[in-house]
Formats: structure tokens, C-alpha cells, sequence
């Protein structure tokens, strides 16, 4: 049966040596190397609950009156897609699941990828031959942000639609393009054409899926190609040779176990753990706000960067010229992924490092590719603590004018701390390793000495 | 009797010697046929108890995944809750089997494999191809920039039809606004607002009779204040009758509707009241004509005059002292356009 199965597809497709190969391919054993499959499980959820979805959800702003069964929005005036995600979460059985689901595999998802990139970071995997299969992880990780974001402003609840508000004045406050750009995407002054729908629900849909889809494509393809790289370089792993456990039988049935895991994570999370209840938050009307408004976590330092940046628009002879939202919607976002892309070329120019880089690095090997990362991290991580600013005056009362001062300094102070500690720490590591393999040597060859030399 | 269990055991033998004989030879047969292939997977010894494990964890799996449909078909109150424990146990359970599958019954080699080297034999065919190609060519030049004329040209026409997307270079219309002299305020079920019903201590918001609220000029926040704190800039002395001021609700950082208003309990001590976006927190003084006391907008609150019709009613008399919602590139702080 399986002998005949085989052989009818080798016969068909000649992919039989292929599928041996890569059946036997080897994966180093490190839990950290599952990090990037559970955002990959996790987009594969995003699209099995994304599909569920589409075939209720209604991407349109025609204006209509609820008469549903939620009882409190009865007679409240909203559009077609606030109404449809309303009728999925009450009317659709098991609708507000797969609803919750999706929501929750997105957190978890841009959560895998951002962990992710810290272990890449930090054990230096991005270096030579990588350097591709990381540019790639990096870019997804914005798309997905972007993804992310246009999934939850479909929603046309109040706080979608206060989300929405914030990108479009983003776009605005681009120097020079912003106005015109911003009235090409949202075909008009905000809140726009009817037709901004249909561009956002597509490119939410189908554009970025396919472009994600294919980047995963691409950093697997790579990953594969040049191999995984490894840890620890005992006998017989080093540079030239890696150590691991076969794609099958070793492999599979964990990784399978994984997208199980996850699965079950997302959809325990999805049934038990509310999020986004836009029927609380009510439709988006321009003239409408809501205080405690928070974006999805992964957005968080964007709002943190808008809040801290002081009073002012770059204005000359009376004409504005930067627009303040430009410095944490637009400039602060672009400098952190410029970063992280240019790293690899930044580090390499300083070490001068061409080499071949297969086998991992400790981060306390590396002390000053530690310590940079590590205030990179603080300074991003601070910021995006500043977005939780109003929810802390909320709940411990202390005053929110204070707190966005001590962060406008912390910001640049923390970071500077966090680099110089982190530095004396990877060395200090390496000294007491040093010194312990010193005694070790010395107490044995004390040892070695004090045994008698029977003769 | 020695004789008899002799005679006993050659006859049990002798029944069962073709049985025997067949055995050995489909034996042999099968030996010849198929000489015997090194296993590649190694064995792994496995107990009955791992076995058991992952059968009954597989089971357990079906009975959760029978759940939700059980679940799915029968009405049920918090069927959300039901349905996803159901079908989260089914998936952990499942996950659970499999881990314990992989740890106790599937063979675990672990395998060498060299990385990769380099193809530069390969890399030397493609440059020589690639060299080699246009040699027979004079005007290799020419060719060149034709061809990226011809792209160019190309792409441009081909990227053209995305002026269609928005009215893009129409920044005029971001000066917009439905407010202009004589327009009445009236309540977000398009009642008209009277001046009497503004009491201090709280915010108003007000649209224009007969415009759309949905506009981003429409929405204004109205709150009346004790005139004689007001210290409205030059010229707006007559903006604020009766200390009832109105401002643009589209905050000027970042286009949220401005929904907080402060209103000190104890004024001796607390700070004056104030026009705050729940965003991020821009706040405006509405005594001083919307200046900005905290927070990153970069732009002065639009303030709107108003009049008190001989009916008492509110009604805007002009437009806004600047334009309404968020700043971009070349906004001057001059009066928006009415439409």
C-alpha cells in the first residue's frame, strides 16, 4: 500500500529523492529553535480562523441601525462592518470563538516572532551565511505589525476607529508626501472613502497574507539551504559539521506536538480569556473618543513614542513643516527597524568579520553585541511601558505628568546603565569561568601530585 | 515402552515434516529474494505503558473532540466557553500524545550532516555566460539605456492609474469644514443646543444643524467657563458670549475626538480646567483659546465663535480661528475653508 503510494508519485513526479532527503534533514536540538515554529503555527491558525471569518464578516461603511440581539446597541446608528463582527460574536455559533481565537494567535504570533528575533539577536545567527534569512524575519515582523493593525481596524468599533485616526495622522505628518499620500490611501479626508474599506479588508485578506505567506517561503527555503545553525561546539559538532535529529521519524511528531500545543493554547485563550469586545467599546463615530484607549500589544511602543515626544510641529514662517506625530508614528518606528536591518553590515564593519559562521555564540562571548542589544531592547521596552502611563494614573493615582517627564529622561538615561551593566556582566561571566577552569586544573594536578607514585 | 516413545516422536515428526520442510524453504526463498537491508532507523525499545499512554490520551482526544460537536449541535448557554474547552482539550490532548510519542516511542537518532560549502565552480560558469552573451554587440550602450527607457516609461504609465486611488493632490480639501456664520449647534440627535442648558463643570458636543457629523470639521466640543477667567487671544473678545466657548473636538496631534474633560473640584488647588484627548493626552486650555498646557499636539485648538440667537439658541458666528485635525506639511495657522 505505502510501497505502491510511493512509487506512483515517484513515477509522477520524480520528487521521491527529494522527499527522502528532506526527510532526513537534521535539526540541532535546542528549545529555542521552536520559537520561530510557533509563529509559524501560529499563522497557519491566523489563517484557518482568518477564512472562517471572512464569510461573515461585511467590509462595508453603509450606515445602518442595529436591531440584533445584543440589547444595548439596539437602535444605535453604525455601519455594516461594526454590525457583521457584532453579529459574529452573537449570532454565529461558535463564531465569537473563532473570533477570539484569531485575535489571540495574532498577539501570539507577533509574540513569537519578536522572542524570535531576540534569541537570533543575541546568539548571533543572523551572521554570515544568514544574513538573507534574517532581513526576511525582520520584514515580516513589520508586515505583521501592519497585518495586525488592519485586522483590528476592520472592526470599525470606537477604538478601531481612534486606531485608524492615529494612522492617518501619521501619514499626514510625513514632511513634503504626508497630505497627498494620505488622501491617496484614504481616498479623501478622514474618515474617508467608502472605498478604504474595501482597500484595507483586501490588503488584510490577501495582499499581506500572500506577501507573509511567501516571505516564510523564502526564510525557510534559506534556513534549509544553509542549514540550522547550532550551539556548544563538542565533538563531533563544529563549523563544518551539525549535530541533530532527523526531519523523520525524530523531528515531526515534536513539532506536529507543537502546532497541537499551540492550537491549543490560541483556542483555550480564545474560549476563556475575552478580547476585543467591541460591542462594549460601540461603534466609531468621528466625534467620539473613549479614555483608557489601548491598541493590541505588539502596537504598544508606537503609542508610547506618540505620548512622549514634547509640544511641538516643526513650523517655519508659519507653515508647518514636521507635524509632531511624524517623530513617534513615522520617525521612531523607522529608526528601530533601520537598525535591526542594518546590524549585521554595522557589526561586521566594526569586527571586520568575513568568516563563516555556523555554531552560536554565548551573548557573554559577545559582550559588546550583549550590551548594545540589551539597551537597544531597554529603550524600545521603556517606551513602550510609557503607553501603560494613563493605565498607572488610573490605578495608582500617580500623577501622569510626572510620569511622562521622569520617562522623557529615563529613555535616554536607562538604556546608557543597562549598556555599561550588561557589559561588566558578560565580563565578570567570563572571569569566573576562567577562574573556575583555572582551579579545576589546579586541583587536579594537586591531586595528581598527591597521590602517591606507586613505583 | 522405549521403543513405543520412539516410535511416538518419529511419527510427530514425520506429520509434521512437510509443514516444516515448506517453512524452511519459503524461508530460504524469501532470503535469496530480498537480501536483507541494513536498517536505517534504528530500533527503540519502547514499554507497553508509553504505548498505553499515548492510546488512551488519543482516546480521550477523540471523546473531547465528540464534545464540541455534541456542543456545536445541542443548545447550550456560554456555548463560546464549552466549544473552545472542548476543542482546546481535544488539541492539548492530541499535543500530549504526540510528545509523549515522540519522547518514549519514536526511534530518536541523532544524525551528522556537514553544512554546506560553495559552488564556485558554478559561480565561474554563470559570470562567463553572462559575459559571454552580449559580446557580438556594438552599441551596447544604447541598447542599454533604450531598454530602460522603454521600463521606465513603462513603470511609470503602469503605476499612473494609482492617482485614481484619491483625490491626492487636492490638499485644499483638508481645510474643510460645515461651519460658518449663523449655523446652529445642535446635539448628535440633531436637537438644537440653547444657551441656558451649558452649565459650567462639564463639556458639550455639537455638531452643525443639517451637516454631516461624520465630517472630521463637524464635531465641537462646548464648554462655558466664568468670563471673567477668560483670556481669549486678541480679537476673539466677542467669541465667547456669556463665557460659553466652543473648539474643534478633533484633537490637532493625532485626529482622536478630544472625550476628557478636566474640571477642577477645588480650584484654589488643582490644576485649571482643561480640553484632554484620551490618545495621548494633549491638553488644551479652553480659557486661553485652546492653547496646548501638555502633551505632544503641536497646534493650538481651533477655537469657533459664538453668538446666542434672540431665541437663546447657540449658533457659530464664523469659522474656526485655524484649520480642524491633524497638522501635515504646509498647514498654516490661518482660517479654515467653509463648505
Amino acid at each position: 500500500m505505502i510501497r505502491s503510494t510511493v512509487r506512483f508519485l515517484e513515477e509522477r513526479t520524480g520528487a521521491i529523492p527529494f522527499v527522502r532527503k528532506s526527510l532526513r534533514y537534521v535539526f540541532p536540538d535546542h528549545w529555542s529553535f521552536l520559537l520561530g515554529e510557533v509563529a509559524l503555527y501560529s499563522f497557519v491558525i491566523l489563517i484557518a480562523t482568518g477564512i472562517y471569518l471572512t464569510f461573515f464578516f461585511e467590509p462595508s461603511t453603509a450606515q445602518t441601525v442595529y436591531h440584533g440581539s445584543y440589547a444595548p446597541l439596539d437602535g444605535q446608528r453604525m455601519t455594516e462592518a461594526y454590525k457583521s463582527v457584532v453579529d459574529i460574536s452573537f449570532d454565529v455559533k461558535a463564531g465569537l470563538l473563532i473570533r477570539q481565537t484569531h485575535h489571540w494567535a495574532a498577539d501570539v504570533f507577533v509574540a513569537a516572532i519578536v522572542l524570535h528575533l531576540i534569541r537570533v539577536f543575541f546568539t548571533g545567527a543572523y551572521r554570515k551565511p544568514r544574513e538573507l534569512t534574517y532581513i526576511i524575519g525582520v520584514l515580516m515582523l513589520f508586515i505583521s505589525l501592519l497585518e495586525g493593525y488592519l485586522g483590528y481596524s476592520l472592526a470599525d468599533d470606537l477604538l478601531s476607529g481612534m486606531g485608524l485616526a492615529i494612522g492617518y495622522s501619521v501619514a499626514l505628518s510625513i514632511p513634503f508626501v504626508g497630505a497627498n499620500l494620505a488622501l491617496l490611501i484614504w481616498g479623501g479626508q478622514f474618515p474617508g472613502d467608502p472605498d478604504f474599506w474595501s482597500r484595507m479588508y483586501i490588503t488584510h485578506v490577501l495582499i499581506l497574507p500572500v506577501v507573509i505567506a511567501a516571505l516564510i517561503g523564502a526564510h525557510l527555503a534559506l534556513v534549509a539551504s544553509r542549514h540550522h545553525t547550532q550551539f556548544g561546539t563538542g565533538p563531533p559538532r563544529s563549523e563544518r559539521k551539525l549535530l541533530g535529529v532527523p526531519t523523520f521519524p525524530g523531528q515531526a511528531p515534536r513539532s506536529l506536538g507543537l502546532f497541537f500545543a499551540v492550537a491549543a493554547a490560541v483556542v483555550l485563550l480564545g474560549a476563556l480569556i475575552q478580547i476585543n469586545p467591541i460591542w462594549l467599546w460601540g461603534p466609531y463615530h468621528v466625534g467620539q473618543g473613549t479614555n483608557g484607549a489601548q491598541p493590541d500589544w505588539y502596537l504598544g511602543w508606537l503609542i508610547g513614542a506618540l505620548r512622549l515626544v514634547p509640544h511641538f510641529d516643526v513650523v517655519i514662517a508659519n507653515r508647518t513643516v514636521v507635524p509632531n506625530p511624524f517623530w513617534g508614528g513615522a520617525l521612531f518606528p523607522l529608526i528601530v527597524v533601520g537598525a535591526l536591518l542594518a546590524w549585521p553590515w554595522l557589526e561586521r564593519r566594526v569586527t571586520g568579520d568575513h568568516r563563516f559562521h555556523n555554531v552560536l555564540e554565548r551573548p557573554r562571548d559577545r559582550p559588546w553585541r550583549t550590551a548594545i542589544g540589551a539597551a537597544f531592547l531597554t529603550w524600545v521596552v521603556l517606551i513602550f511601558i510609557v503607553g501603560s502611563a494613563d493605565r498607572v494614573y488610573v490605578l495608582l493615582g500617580i500623577s501622569y505628568v510626572g510620569q511622562i517627564w521622569a520617562y522623557r529622561i529615563a529613555i535616554w538615561v536607562l538604556p546608557v546603565v543597562v549598556l555599561l551593566v550588561t557589559w561588566r556582566v558578560c565580563l565578570s561571566l567570563r572571569e569566573i569561568e576562567a577562574i573556575d577552569q583555572e582551579r579545576e586544573r589546579a586541583e587536579e594536578e594537586a591531586e595528581r601530585a598527591a597521590t602517591p607514585v606507586a613505583s | 515402552m522405549r521403543v513405543i516413545r520412539f516410535l511416538k516422536g518419529l511419527l510427530w515428526l514425520l506429520i509434521r515434516l512437510p509443514k516444516i520442510l515448506y517453512a524452511g524453504l519459503l524461508g530460504l526463498f524469501g532470503w535469496l529474494r530480498a537480501p536483507r537491508r541494513e536498517r536505517i532507523v534504528p530500533e527503540r525499545e519502547t514499554t507497553a505503558r508509553a504505548e498505553w499512554t499515548v492510546i488512551v490520551l488519543l482516546f480521550a482526544a477523540a471523546a473531547a473532540g465528540l464534545a464540541f460537536f455534541v456542543f456545536y449541535v445541542v443548545d447550550i448557554p456560554s456555548s463560546t466557553q464549552f466549544l473552545g474547552l472542548a476543542l482546546g482539550v481535544c488539541l492539548a490532548l492530541i499535543a500530549a500524545a504526540l510528545v509523549v510519542a515522540a519522547k518514549k516511542l519514536i526511534p530518536t537518532e541523532h544524525l551528522e550532516e556537514s553544512y554546506p560549502g560553495e559552488a564556485r565552480e558554478d559561480e565561474e560558469q554563470l559570470l562567463q555566460v553572462i559575459h559571454e552573451t552580449p559580446s557580438g554587440l556594438t552599441r551596447r550602450r544604447l541598447i542599454a539605456s533604450a531598454g530602460a527607457a522603454a521600463g521606465g516609461a513603462l513603470g511609470l504609465s503602469l503605476v499612473a492609474p494609482a492617482a485614481s486611488l484619491g483625490p491626492f493632490l487636492d490638499t485644499e480639501s483638508l481645510y474643510a469644514t460645515p461651519w460658518r456664520a449663523g449655523r446652529r449647534l445642535v446635539d448628535d440627535r440633531e436637537r438644537p443646543y440653547l444657551a441656558d442648558e451649558i452649565v459650567t463643570g462639564t463639556f458639550y458636543t455639537a455638531y452643525p444643524q443639517g451637516a454631516d457629523p461624520e465630517q472630521l470639521g463637524s464635531p465641537i466640543v462646548v464648554v462655558r467657563l466664568d468670563p471673567s477667567q477668560l483670556q481669549l487671544p486678541e480679537g476673539r473678545a466677542d467669541w465667547a458670549p456669556d463665557g460659553i466657548l466652543a473648539y474643534s473636538k478633533i484633537c490637532t496631534h493625532a485626529g482622536c475626538a478630544i472625550g476628557l474633560y478636566r474640571n477642577p473640584l477645588f480650584p484654589q488647588a488643582e490644576s485649571k480646567p482643561a480640553l484632554v484627548c484620551p490618545c495621548h493626552y494633549s491638553t488644551f486650555d479652553p480659557a486661553e483659546g485652546g492653547t496646548v498646557i501638555f502633551g505632544p499636539a503641536g497646534r493650538n485648538l481651533p477655537q469657533l465663535p459664538l453668538e446666542i440667537d434672540p431665541q437663546g439658541g447657540l449658533r457659530a458666528a464664523g469659522s474656526f480661528s485655524g484649520p480642524v485635525g491633524p497638522s501635515f506639511w504646509g498647514v498654516r495657522t490661518r482660517g479654515p475653508s467653509s463648505s
